[in-house]
């Protein structure tokens, strides 16, 4: 089959504006685009970069508080949509141009079902009658290979797990045949093993209709598979453009390069001291939320003081809930945790205060986990008061000691609030506040899965130099294997609740594995372009979503 | 569903205990009122003697618990004893009355929640346009005057200067139900723009809450028109705090409309119980009393069993 290669897409001088309450500041600084029928380009780059903006204006949507400043061509198949009127520009979305957004449980609308989701715009457009609409989109859901694709879409968006709902939007993006897909960030919010379904089934279906496709992502490694080009943004701007092989092997430019070189961190394996008495020691136990099933298992493992113990699992594999049991956030109902030998009160609130100061957390969203309308130094300051009954100049000595601990500058950031910082310093003031309580341990739930990688690649050697410094002990809460790699000790890998293989890292990373964690372990993408396609012809393409499943 | 019927007959004991403690509260706080019933029958003219011989009449020397119960076992089977004034049965002289009351609050309803609801969507969709501004400052103004203002601003323009409504809803057992609804449609309108700028500025609310939700982009990135939008993919999902607010502003129509039903000498419950209290006629009071208590129980409850059947989660388990 011969397919059609002329330019679809030619974006040229591309320059938005976002509105912050008194100005308007540029967020896109002038970027060309071009896109052939049936082409996949990547676009990668830090949070900020302004890619998803790229990706809206390609549909001639600019988000709300954005504008597309005058002077700027979007040309789509002829039509130039910065002076075409909002009715033509909405003509052409869900029908021509798709979209295909981050977090596909936010996006289905819950109070109707898939299909009539699914429908919508076909019906709207009347280019199908509601029955067709509904059998296309069955045929739509058994390519993806999505499970009993006859009912499925009559379920509401709810009842249907993140990886399928992923592949039932991208169905729903098929639905009109568009020519073009804005894939934005599509597997960012889905575990390793389900993101390979996902990345797979759009693969195949962009192939199938020679689609066009913007594929935008942080993840060098996914954009690596799916892309036929990358371009690189920083800071809205390109920072080169080349075909993906070419990108991969010989990347021209510094910021390309730093890029490339993030998963390079990796610190000396420390091994357990002998006949040592565990700092925390969690011994068989069992929990669950009220009324409910069992989410652990006769969970059992342990951790020594300076060392770094990386618990992975799938969502949903119990990884959190064991932070909360050790917390004593949510008693156990069979089972206990030991502090250098001695049992902890299950409740947090029969623990004494030397035991709470002890253990301290470190939260995936700092954005959530900080209050917005306190100082910092106030943030940092409050547990120091608690715990350690410091007051007035002491205190402040102490806030302005954490502060360089976390190499923030004390004059700079002492009065200063959380939403004046960056997602990498506001994470920096979540370690800083842990760190107040003056802990031997502390648990680190997915601290870094919200940052971008050369930010996370920072707060990962802080966190490391710190343990150094300070001798303490990590529960390093992960789903990203690359973290482990650098980071970790020891390994704990959970599944539905219970530990199914647990170690010191280097034996975790050579096999044999136990299944689930070869199957955790090869779906992890890797930089090499083939890797999906192998991966795929290794494990029998038709036995991706049970492999997923398992 | 299943669940869902467990969830309601849960909701349902509730409100029974909160309306069995309410009951002790009316009971008892009638109780601690300086003077008793067979004072305040008496009147000027009260004896010792009389008084005493009354109170054995009626009861009064039992223990209060004792009379609780006994006012409560009646209340339950819809007797509520003998009005002190007048002597006749509580029931029968509320019953009209309640009739009177429910029936202008449902004319008021029956108009006002779907022109509210509309008017919010529609705000919604031209939100911060001349439109919305224009339509919040009116039914803010309206919900910030006093009812009896509007009554007899309704009065003065469309009854004595146009003589199209008459002022007075005084009403017959012969009348044609056009007939009611012609007399006692100023009450009636007066009861509406009291009440929709509330429910118009909670769907006004609920629905912009909504637009930032990422379901509600991708709606847009569908080429879906703005008012599908809205209508298709905000209000179902913001139906919870629209139908609170709707239940409450339902109990306001029936438990707050003494002074428009004074204003247009409107035979309703409100107008019973104001005279009751000014003649202490207290098994009138409690009864009032006890059936506001429960018109507000039951509407927050179907508030509730809306707010559950309007959520696809609950109705439709994984």
């Amino acid at each position: 089959m011969v397919h059609d290669k002329s330019v679809l897409l030619e974006i040229k001088d591309l320059r938005i504006e976002g509105y912050t309450g008194e100005v308007w500041v540029p967020i896109i600084k002038g970027v060309d685009l071009t896109l052939h029928r049936g082409e996949v380009m990547g676009l990668i780059g830090e949070s900020g970069a302004g890619k998803s903006t790229i990706g809206a204006a390609a549909m001639g949507y600019a988000r709300d508080g954005t504008r597309i400043v005058e002077g700027s061509k979007i040309e789509f198949d002829g039509m130039e949509l910065t002076t075409a009127t909002e009715g033509e520009r909405r003509a052409l979305r869900g029908s021509r141009i798709a979209y295909v957004a981050q977090s596909a449980a936010a996006s289905f609308n819950p109070a109707h079902k898939i299909i009539d989701q699914h429908t919508e715009a076909p019906l709207h457009y009347r280019i199908q009658k509601r029955m067709e609409a509904q059998e296309d989109a069955m045929d739509l859901y058994e390519r993806l290979r999505l499970p009993n694709p006859k009912e499925i879409g009559f379920r509401y968006p709810h009842q249907v797990s993140g990886g399928q709902l992923q592949r039932a939007m991208t169905a729903m993006a098929m639905s009109c045949r568009p020519d073009l897909i804005i894939f934005d960030e599509p597997t960012t919010a889905l575990d390793v093993t389900t993101q390979i379904e996902v990345l797979a089934a759009i693969r195949d279906i962009v192939d199938q209709f020679n689609t066009a496709a913007i594929y935008i992502t942080h993840d060098l490694a996914v954009v690596a598979q799916m892309a036929d080009t990358i371009k690189v943004l920083l800071k809205g701007e390109e920072v080169e453009q080349q075909p993906t092989e070419e990108m991969l092997d010989n990347p021209q430019e510094d910021y390309t390069k730093s890029l490339w070189a993030v998963r390079s961190f990796e610190r000396p394996q420390k091994s357990r001291p002998e006949g040592e008495t565990p700092l925390i020691s969690v011994q068989d136990v069992d929990a669950s939320y009220t009324g409910g099933d069992k989410v652990l298992d006769g969970v059992s493992f342990d951790i020594h003081k300076g060392m770094t113990v990386a618990v992975v699992g799938e969502s949903g594999s119990g990884k959190s809930t064991t932070a909360r049991v050790i917390t004593g956030l949510l008693p156990p109902s069979n089972g206990q945790v030991l502090f250098q030998g001695e049992p902890l009160p299950p409740r947090y609130q029969d623990r004494t205060k030397d035991q709470l100061r002890q253990a301290q957390m470190i939260y995936q969203m700092a954005d959530t986990a900080l209050n917005p309308k306190v100082r910092i130094s106030e943030i940092i300051g409050r547990p120091a008061q608690f715990y350690s009954g410091l007051s007035g100049t002491e205190l402040k000595h102490r806030v302005d000691e954490l502060l360089d601990l976390i190499e923030l500058d004390p004059s700079k950031f002492y009065n200063r609030y959380p939403p004046e910082l960056s997602g990498g310093q506001k994470q920096r003031i979540g370690i800083a506040r842990a760190l107040a309580a003056e802990p031997s341990f502390i648990i680190c739930d997915e601290v870094t899965s919200a940052l971008d990688q050369l930010v996370a690649e920072g707060i990962l050697k802080l966190l490391d130099r710190l343990q150094n410094e300070l001798d303490l002990a990590y529960m390093f809460i992960t789903h990203d294997l690359a973290t482990v790699r650098s980071i970790a000790d020891e390994v704990v890998v959970m599944q539905h609740g219970k530990v199914v293989e647990q170690g010191p890292k280097d034996k975790m990373f050579t096999p044999p594995h136990h299944p689930y964690t070869d199957l955790l372990l090869s779906s992890v993408p890797e930089m090499d372009p083939n890797w999906l396609t192998t991966l795929l012809e290794e494990r029998g393409v038709d036995n991706v979503g049970e492999a997923a499943d398992v | 569903m299943g669940d869902i019927l467990g969830l309601v007959l849960k909701r349902l004991g509730f409100g029974l205990i909160t309306l069995l403690i309410i009951s002790i509260i009316i009971f008892f706080m009638v109780e601690l009122l300086p003077g008793d019933i067979a004072e305040a029958v008496l009147g000027q003219g009260a004896t010792p003697e009389n008084l005493a011989a009354l109170r054995e009449e009626m009861g009064l020397n039992k223990p209060a618990f004792v009379r609780y119960f006994e006012w409560l076992g009646g209340a339950v089977v819809g007797d509520f004893g003998n009005s002190v004034v007048s002597g006749e049965r509580v029931s029968t002289l509320i019953t009209e009355r309640f009739i009177n009351t429910l029936f202008l609050a449902a004319y008021a309803a029956v108009i006002a929640v779907p022109f509210a609801i509309t008017l919010g969507v529609i705000v919604a969709l031209l939100r911060n346009t001349l439109f919305d501004r224009v339509a919040n400052v009116l039914t803010l103004t309206s919900i910030s005057s006093p009812e009896f203002f509007l009554g007899y601003i309704l009065i003065l323009y469309l009854s004595v200067k146009t003589g199209m409504f008459p002022a007075i809803s005084s009403l017959r057992a012969d009348m044609s139900f056009a007939d009611l609804l012609h007399r006692t449609f100023l009450p009636a309108l007066t009861l509406v723009l009291v009440v929709t700028a509330h429910m118009m500025r909670m769907t006004r609310a609920a629905i912009i809450n909504l637009l930032a939700s990422p379901y509600i982009e991708m709606a847009r990135l569908k080429g879906t028109p703005p008012w599908k939008v809205i209508v298709k993919h905000a209000l179902p999902n913001a139906w919870a705090p629209i139908i609170n607010v709707i239940a409450l502003n339902l109990a306001y129509l029936i438990t707050g409309v003494v002074l428009v039903e004074v204003v247009f000498v409107y035979p309703g419950i409100g107008q019973a119980l104001v005279d009751a209290v000014s003649k202490r006629d207290f098994p009138i009071v409690q009864a009032c009393c006890l059936i506001f208590a429960a018109t507000f129980i039951l509407l927050n409850l179907a508030a509730d069993v809306g707010a559950i059947l309007t959520n696809p989660r609950l109705r439709h388990p994984k």
